[in-house]
């Protein structure tokens, strides 16, 4: 069993993970040829995909359900925001005075900033809520989100720090060894566009957090997330500190939100509280719930399917009710609120443990051959 | 005097009006193995909850292999080597065999969140060694045709062997059982008592709540009987079977007019 999956490992797995490369490298130039909006689309699958990986961290592995996630998107957006943009500078004139050039702090340094603060927020949240399950849970989450939201929405008086809803503009791109990211640039004759080089460190940092979740599932830690989702007590007589373990994955799902968070800030160069409600943090979730709670493949699925669905929508919506219909009956935003719903009630009933679920592990007696049944009852003395 | 391995003296538990444990003691012997009976709602299952530290005491002292403890947390109580079964068994139903054994070997081991990230070469080793040990493990109990299966797929009586072979994976000084013959045929039944001498030959002590009587008898070394929340007797199988208060306990008194005031258990 375990050698078997060492045993077949090398080889092949190099052979998909080039697939996969040359696939995500050409994918974008082909979505390209329809559009940029169609890359930018893959740019928002790939961060939803981060949020996802780390809402299901939460809410798949621990199973802790959580609906304030996007509060963690938003503390790492707005810490970018903060760092990297003239409004503090604007607004303090101490700063100012102590950085004449302007708060540029570079992405090396902010978003490791964003992920800590995140993961601190996270702490912050999980430390009260230790010995809460179930509803119980997903109320107070809830609440938290919206703190943080009507935080954001009213800290510009007295003191101006998140400018309120107006939001933060004038957020500067990133800028990597000197690459600023949110203009052309010439590859050996080719022109790469800004959002073609979004996409890929979009990508990349997806590609990581996939390969963080996979290395956590199979670890020690990992186990310990799954024995208190499937019986806290047990797990505790098990030797688990249940409260460690539990504020460990509310910060390390947190620290993805931030991540996440603060690439927004700088792929969309403005935040406000609004790109931070309640339906933000329900449609993450219903990304997990759809692709498969607890099963990183089926998060992702789920992540890029749901995140590209208004993208397809506005792209179908019109012509083909023009085409149907005559006119336009249903509007894209609506109709795509409408799919959502369908397909949560249509999950519900058909798949409840989503559309890529774990497998299941030997529901029917899987006795080998060189082992049977006979000689292992045996050995029961 | 050799000191025993677990010693508990004085031990009171009250819920509300219930004065579930009334100056509980016991005193276990390495290598022993242990019963605790008494009829229905005695007071046995919240004495294991205590000694565990799934309950926290009114007061008690407590003392493991010579190391005082105050059973608050259960997480510290299985580091310090007492693991424990359940009476409706408590395994985590979703996750594999294997995996639920290797879970047991949590406590003893030291990975962490980076380590599991980077796959460090000691996170590796450690791995593949919790693996190996709990495979091993599955193997000594007779239940590693099962590895790959998940939890709640197996056999009723396996279940039981997996929820043992889980507690043995933390290597503990003390194994508690609560009930494990529970709802066992009598072969199985033949199979728990065979494994069970087989675990303590293996130098580790038993604490063994059950209502089987014939169980009781033919494995333990001593008996403690609790009614009421109090110890009645204490003693050889053989002398508590005959312990006048013993037998009121489980058959009420002689009298003529007199009620059982319980069913036997």
């Amino acid at each position: 069993m375990p050698e078997a999956a060492s045993a077949r490992r090398p080889a092949r797995a190099f052979a998909g993970a080039a697939a996969v490369a040359v696939a995500l490298a050409l994918l974008p130039i082909l979505a390209g040829a329809m559009g940029d909006a169609w890359v930018r689309g893959l740019c928002f699958a790939a961060l939803y995909v981060m949020l996802a990986l780390g809402l299901n961290i939460v809410v798949g592995f621990a199973g802790l359900l959580d609906l304030g996630y996007i509060a963690f998107y938003a503390v790492g957006a707005y810490v970018y925001a903060l760092l990297a943009s003239p409004h503090l500078t604007e607004h303090f004139p101490a700063l100012a005075r102590a950085f004449p050039g302007g708060l540029h702090m570079p992405i090396w340094a902010v978003l490791p900033l964003g992920a800590g603060l995140a993961a601190a927020f996270g702490i912050l949240l999980g430390a009260p809520v230790l010995k809460l399950r179930g509803d119980y849970l997903a109320i107070v989450t809830l609440g938290f989100g919206e703190i943080i939201r009507i935080f954001l929405n009213n800290l510009n008086a007295p003191l101006n720090f998140t400018n309120g809803p107006a939001g933060i503009t004038l957020i500067e791109p990133v800028h990597i060894a000197g690459l600023d990211l949110s203009h052309s640039t010439t590859v050996l004759g080719l022109r790469v566009s800004s959002v073609l080089m979004y996409y890929y460190l979009l990508v990349a940092l997806a590609v990581l957090a996939i390969v963080v979740c996979l290395r956590l599932q199979d670890s020690r830690l990992g186990r310990a997330w799954m024995a208190i989702r499937e019986d806290e007590i047990a797990a505790r007589t098990m030797g688990i500190n249940v409260r460690n373990v539990k504020l460990l994955a509310f910060s390390l799902g947190a620290s993805f939100g931030g991540i996440a968070g603060g690439m927004f800030a700088a792929f969309q160069g403005f935040v406000s509280p609004e790109s931070f409600s309640l339906m933000e943090s329900i449609i993450v979730l219903s990304m997990i719930v759809l692709g498969g709670l607890g099963h990183v493949p089926g998060v992702v699925l789920g992540a890029v399917m749901l995140a590209m669905l208004p993208e397809a929508l506005r792209h179908t919506a019109v012509p083909v009710q023009q085409w149907l219909f005559g006119r336009v009956v249903i509007d894209a935003e609506v109709l795509r609120m409408l799919l959502y719903g369908l397909a949560t009630v249509g999950i519900m009933l058909y798949r409840p443990r989503g559309l890529w679920p774990a497998p299941r592990h030997g529901v029917v007696a899987a006795v080998t051959p060189d082992r049977p049944a006979a000689a292992a009852g045996a050995s029961h003395g | 005097m050799v000191e025993p391995l677990l010693r508990a003296r004085g031990v009171n538990k009250r819920f509300g009006g219930l004065q579930a444990l009334a100056d509980v003691g016991i005193a276990i012997d390495r290598g022993q193995v242990y019963g605790l009976i008494g009829p229905n709602g005695a007071g046995k299952t919240t004495f294991f909850n205590v000694l565990t530290g799934l309950t926290v005491p009114d007061a008690g002292e407590f003392e493991l292999d010579g190391r005082r403890y105050w059973p608050k947390e259960a997480h510290r109580v299985a580091q310090l080597g007492i693991a424990r079964t359940f009476q409706n068994i408590r395994l985590f139903p979703e996750m594999t065999a294997l995996e639920n054994v290797m879970v047991g070997r949590h406590a003893r081991c030291r990975a962490n969140a980076l380590d599991a990230v980077l796959r460090t070469p000691r996170a590796r080793a450690e791995e593949a060694a919790i693996r190996i040990d709990s495979l091993k493990l599955m193997q000594d109990i007779g239940i590693d045709r099962y590895a790959q299966h998940q939890a709640r797929t197996l056999p009723y009586g396996d279940q039981r062997r997996l929820e043992i072979a889980r507690a043995l994976a933390t290597e503990p000084k003390l194994l508690a059982l609560d009930e494990p013959a529970a709802g066992m045929n009598a072969t199985e039944k033949d199979g728990l008592r065979a494994l069970l001498q087989r675990i303590r030959a293996t130098g580790v002590t038993i604490l063994l709540i059950e209502h089987d009587v014939k169980l009781v008898m033919g494995l333990c070394d001593r008996v403690t009987v609790l009614d009421y929340g109090k110890v009645i007797a204490e003693g050889s199988p053989y002398d508590v079977q005959r312990d006048a208060a013993v037998v009121e306990a489980y058959l009420g008194t002689p009298h003529p007019q007199a009620q059982p005031r319980r069913a036997l258990a």
